[in-house]
């Protein structure tokens, strides 16, 4: 695939059941009892259990290779998180290719929830086919 | 000496404690490196990309993954953090920086932790077999800052993963070390300043810069910085002109001025107040403007260039909080 700058990648959304939070904390092995336990991340000041960043630094990964093919080498996932995706929510992301430099392509990256934008991120890959 | 200031010195002493400890944790360099519970295995693969959702085979897929450029199965690069993660009754390895740095904010209050930042490189992929060993380094701590969950500090570390000798990737993580908001007793007024309801207020963070005027609010007195001959509201850490040399004093206001703008807040409802309630900015007879609240006045009577007097808004013991009332 011909890939320019400025492509927007197809949009990708994911529910943020609270067994779509559990799972995806027990499965990066992050134990924070504010992943699991509702009355604890209350107990903490937050609304409900949340998603865990290494979840979103997979999502954004997922995000990118769906569109971007098996082939490419993912170099560098630089997030940044906003506000909380809470269990119930819908995280939806969206991303356009910022640079492309040879085989190496830079991502921008946003997901954004009911109360705003989640995580903002840029993925290097490399494409090389 | 007042209790009030004996109050701020603490505050100010733990903040420096805390950096103090930072610049010993950075100082002592990187952890030595700490191995994966498990080498990078298939099992693990597949529960992360089943919970993830991802379908990329060449992780999963040993045909798929020999016809790919990588020749073989691979872990997926954002699972790499999750080798060298703790597990549930793990502990940090003593000389973890984030385990020192935590146990510290733990102990003065910061209780909390959220992720805010992650930049992973990888240098290369890993593949199943392989046994990653991580080693971090405390790059710096910043605070206390006011967030929206909480007064807190950042920390920042920097952690490497190697197998044997080899570097194959690294990652800078950034959490929030944070103390959730209590809710606060209301103080009771023994000297005729007006106590607010009974209900916890949204509280300001006082700092080295603007401690003097906090600490003015709970003696009566309107306190404005003052450098040189400029006057600064705000209280900010530097003089206009940036002369970083420059030491400022403050200036008891008259207390007198006019309302410059204000907003009439319907709604939501904020902690410790009334609805609706009059925030009126208010340009000082010495020049600068004060917002704070309005009291005793209906809405519709508020103009700009109404005539206001300071007043003094007592919640507790710590603090008392600058308002107005309309001068007859």
């Amino acid at each position: 695939m011909t890939i320019t700058a400025g492509t927007e990648l197809p949009p990708l959304t994911v529910e943020a059941t609270p067994t779509f939070v559990v799972a995806s904390a027990l499965a990066t092995r992050d134990f924070q009892d504010v992943h699991h336990d509702r009355d604890a991340a209350v107990a903490r000041g937050s609304q409900d259990i949340f998603l865990n960043i290494l979840t979103d630094t997979g999502l954004v990964q997922r995000f990118v290779t769906d569109w971007a093919g098996p082939d490419a080498l993912v170099r560098s996932v630089d997030l940044r998180l906003g506000v909380p995706c809470y269990a119930g929510d819908e995280l939806t992301f969206t991303g356009r290719v910022a640079e492309v430099d040879g085989d190496e392509v830079t991502v921008s990256v946003s997901g954004t929830d009911s109360l705003g934008e989640h995580v903002s991120a840029t993925v290097r890959i490399e494409v090389t086919a | 000496m007042t209790a009030a200031t004996d109050g701020r010195s603490t505050a100010t002493d733990a903040g420096r404690r805390i950096e103090e400890a930072a610049r010993e944790i950075a100082g002592a360099g990187a952890s030595a490196p700490d191995p994966a519970r498990d080498p990078v295995n298939q099992a693990m693969i597949n529960n992360w990309v089943e919970a993830i959702g991802d379908a990329n085979p060449v992780y999963t897929d040993p045909a798929a993954a020999a016809a790919s450029v990588h020749g073989e199965l691979v872990a997926p690069p954002a699972m790499t953090q999750v080798w060298t993660m703790r597990g549930l009754h793990g502990a940090r390895p003593d000389d973890d920086p984030l385990r020192r740095m935590t146990e510290l904010l733990d102990e003065a209050g910061y209780t909390s932790v959220v992720a805010t930042n992650s930049t992973q490189t990888y240098h290369r992929y890993l593949r199943p077999g392989e046994h990653v060993a991580a080693s971090a380094v405390l790059e710096g701590v910043v605070g206390p800052k006011r967030t929206a969950l909480g007064d807190g500090w950042f920390v920042t570390t920097r952690t490497t993963w190697y197998v044997g000798d080899e570097a194959v990737a690294e990652m800078t993580f950034r959490i929030l070390k944070f103390r959730p908001p209590e809710p606060q007793d209301p103080g009771n007024s023994d000297d005729g300043t007006r106590t607010a309801d009974a209900a916890p207020v949204l509280r300001p963070v006082v700092t080295r810069d603007n401690a003097f005027f906090w600490e003015g609010l709970r003696d009566g007195e309107l306190r404005i910085q003052r450098w040189g001959g400029t006057l600064r509201h705000p209280p900010g850490p530097m003089p206009p002109d940036g002369d970083l040399e420059a030491e400022p004093d403050y200036v008891v206001a008259a207390g007198t001025g006019t309302v410059y703008s204000f907003l009439v807040h319907h709604h939501p409802p904020v902690p410790g107040k009334r609805l609706p309630f009059v925030l009126a900015l208010v340009e000082l007879d010495e020049g600068v403007r004060v917002l704070g609240e309005l009291h005793d006045v209906d809405p519709d009577e508020v103009h700009i260039g109404l005539a206001v007097a300071a007043s003094f808004d007592r919640i507790d013991d710590d603090l008392t909080l600058p308002a107005w009332t309309v001068r007859s």
